[in-house]
């Protein structure tokens, strides 16, 4: 494993922010692993973490195929994570809705501008990121449409679910909507946690990039074959919004099937304690996503649900 | 008259509530023209409050002049302005990337989707911006070149100093402005002065624009103010010079004053080691018409821009 300097953003007071990437095999640049954009997303960290302390013992075994590179880098913002900031920099800017930058604009976009001429050498990006919202999801690989996604290639990954998302303006920007092109294929997996350290989700999301990376030929590992992904539209999940703002009192998880009527949540009024709102399904089906902080806006999205899809 | 345009309910007692004042003409009139002032988009842009003020309080002086709708929306982002923040608190995102938004969306897409629906049917509209808290701006308008044809008549009336055409992201989709364009109300962005101040000559040239082309649409009947031709410039013809070094920034010219070729314009230093930096030099000849406030800068941070060959 070689540790290779990809950025260094200086700062007049603070050590310069140096994004790293640990480099495992030599040869074709096969597959880069991106790690979070934002502060909080500490399981993101976690799991790239333990990518390289993985891949840094199969290396050992020689489990790396010839003239194949992997890259991982494990955080592409530490000053963000420094401070517990979601943004980077002064100006709160997303990283992720930066790319692909350049080398003569904003400190931000100069930021990206070096990754991306770095990570677009590689022809597999893969990236951990999460949803804006305090929110869980299933496990899932999700891809945007560019007219490059290959949906098959998701598949790979063995996670229940490939999410396709057409793009709005702001997705343009991303990283993985600017790695999907004609020479390369961009996935970006979301697991269950953010701000929490969930070891399954760990385990899971390693998994699933050894498991692609085996699919590929980039190493040789023997690991579980995994799910066949179910495939969805995006715009095919149910959203579920609240009528009412109050405490948020979830009854049902992330995964979880719920019939037709099945009470979801209660909205509880802070002050006197009753009930203003009983979520029920309003159809059969998986809970994809899961609204999980205490409060909670009236039409904000407190679940979505994969509609009529049994366990 | 103070109307809601919309509201919802936040989980702890309180709402979200976006107001307008709508000003009728005092006699009926048939088919009246309708301006839209739109401000507080991003909660540390005050420029735009004196602005709605002073419009306000000049109409009151002589309402029987007014022959037709004005609606003022001094703060569509009144959390972000509560707590001086760009974004919105609620969301922490910026308002202006998720128009247009849609009715049955989420929090954040219903109050986009409201404050749109509520400007549909206005003749014009103005979105009126503050610089941000880093650079100070001379008043000017931008606009996308896609609308510049049905723009420009009116960015001319507006009494800014300068129509910058496709200037930066201020006007690309996602934003309030480009939505309303695209549903056929035309509206212009005026950006000036800077974020958490309020430069009042700056605010009174505005309003004396804003009467312009009330006037101009037969919706005032007072005395047309004196107003100025603003210089026009498209992207090709600013300077935009960034910082090369992370250092302390002082200016070394007056905002708004012409420069030569050569001209020192700043300096950046180390005051650590009391060292200069580097000199900040402007290449070609022109309007300094951005100007570095903020002193402390990271390489890639907008120092000055320079509206070259206009004159």
């Amino acid at each position: 494993m070689q540790i290779v300097d990809l950025y260094s953003f200086k700062s007049i007071y603070r050590d310069d922010m140096q994004v790293k990437g640990y480099v495992f095999g030599s040869g074709e640049k096969s597959a880069c692993i991106v790690g979070p954009s934002r502060g909080n997303e500490y399981q993101q960290l976690y799991i790239c973490s333990q990518l390289v302390k993985k891949l840094t013992e199969l290396e050992k075994l020689g489990v790396i195929a010839n003239d194949k590179q992997i890259m991982v880098i494990p955080c592409i913002n530490e000053y963000a994570f420094n401070l517990s900031k979601d943004f980077f920099g002064v100006k709160n800017l997303d990283i992720n809705t930066s790319f692909p930058g350049n080398d003569y604009g904003e400190p931000i976009t100069r930021l990206t501008g070096g990754l991306f001429e770095k990570i677009k050498e590689y022809t597999y990006e893969i990236q951990f990121t999460s949803f804006y919202e305090r929110a869980q999801c299933v496990p899932h690989v999700r891809m945007t449409e560019t007219g490059y996604q290959n949906v098959s290639l998701a598949n790979l990954f063995g996670l229940p679910y490939v999410v396709v998302k057409k793009p709005l303006p702001t997705d343009t920007a991303t990283l993985n909507y600017n790695m999907s092109t004609e020479t390369s294929s961009a996935f970006t997996i979301y697991t269950k946690a953010k701000e929490q350290l969930d070891e399954k989700c760990t385990n899971s999301a390693i998994s699933a990039v050894l498991r692609f990376l085996t699919r590929m030929g980039i190493i040789k590992y023997e690991c579980h074959s995994g799910y066949i992904s179910h495939v969805l539209k995006d715009e095919d999940l149910t959203d579920v919004y609240t009528e009412k703002a109050g405490i948020f009192k979830g009854k049902v998880e992330c995964g979880e099937y719920v019939q037709y009527g099945q009470k979801m949540a209660e909205i509880i009024n802070p002050f006197d304690g009753s009930v203003l709102e009983e979520i029920v399904a309003s159809t059969d089906g998986i809970v994809f996503f899961a609204h999980n902080s205490a409060l909670i806006n009236q039409y904000e999205t407190a679940f979505r649900m994969v509609h009529r899809l049994h366990d | 008259m103070k109307e809601i345009v919309l509201e919802y309910e936040l989980p702890v007692g309180e709402k979200l509530t976006i107001y307008r004042n709508r000003i009728m003409p005092c006699s009926e009139i048939n088919s009246p023209g309708r301006i839209s002032i739109v401000s507080g988009t991003h909660g540390d842009e005050l420029e735009g409050q004196y602005i709605c003020y002073e419009l306000a309080r000049r109409i009151a002086l002589e309402p029987e002049n007014l022959m037709g709708i004005v609606d003022i929306y001094p703060a569509i982002n009144p959390f972000g302005i509560d707590m001086a923040s760009k974004n919105s608190p609620l969301f922490n995102r910026d308002l202006n990337r998720s128009f247009p938004g849609s009715s049955s969306g989420d929090l954040i897409d219903r109050v986009t989707s409201g404050v749109v629906e509520s400007v549909l049917g206005s003749d014009l509209c103005l979105d009126i911006h503050a610089s941000d808290i880093f650079v100070r701006e001379i008043p000017q308008v931008r606009l996308s070149e896609d609308f510049a044809d049905n723009l420009l008549p009116f960015a001319k009336l507006t009494n800014a100093d300068m129509i910058w055409m496709n200037a930066t992201a201020t006007v690309h989709e996602s934003t309030l402005a480009h939505s309303l364009n695209i549903l056929g109300v035309p509206t212009m962005v005026i950006e000036m002065g800077q974020g958490h101040q309020i430069n009042k000559p700056y605010g009174d040239q505005i309003v004396d624009g804003i009467f312009n082309i009330m006037c101009e649409l037969g919706m005032w009947m007072g005395t047309r103010p004196r107003t100025q031709l603003p210089a026009i410039s498209s992207d090709g013809s600013v300077e935009f010079i960034r910082s090369e070094k992370a250092g302390i920034f002082i200016p070394l010219t007056e905002h708004n004053h012409f420069v030569k070729a050569g001209d020192i314009i700043g300096e950046i230093f180390d005051p650590f080691i009391g060292e200069k930096l580097m000199d900040v030099v402007s290449e070609q000849p022109g309007l300094l018409f951005t100007q570095r406030i903020y002193p402390v800068v990271s390489e890639g941070d907008l120092l000055a821009r320079i509206l070259t060959g206009a004159f």
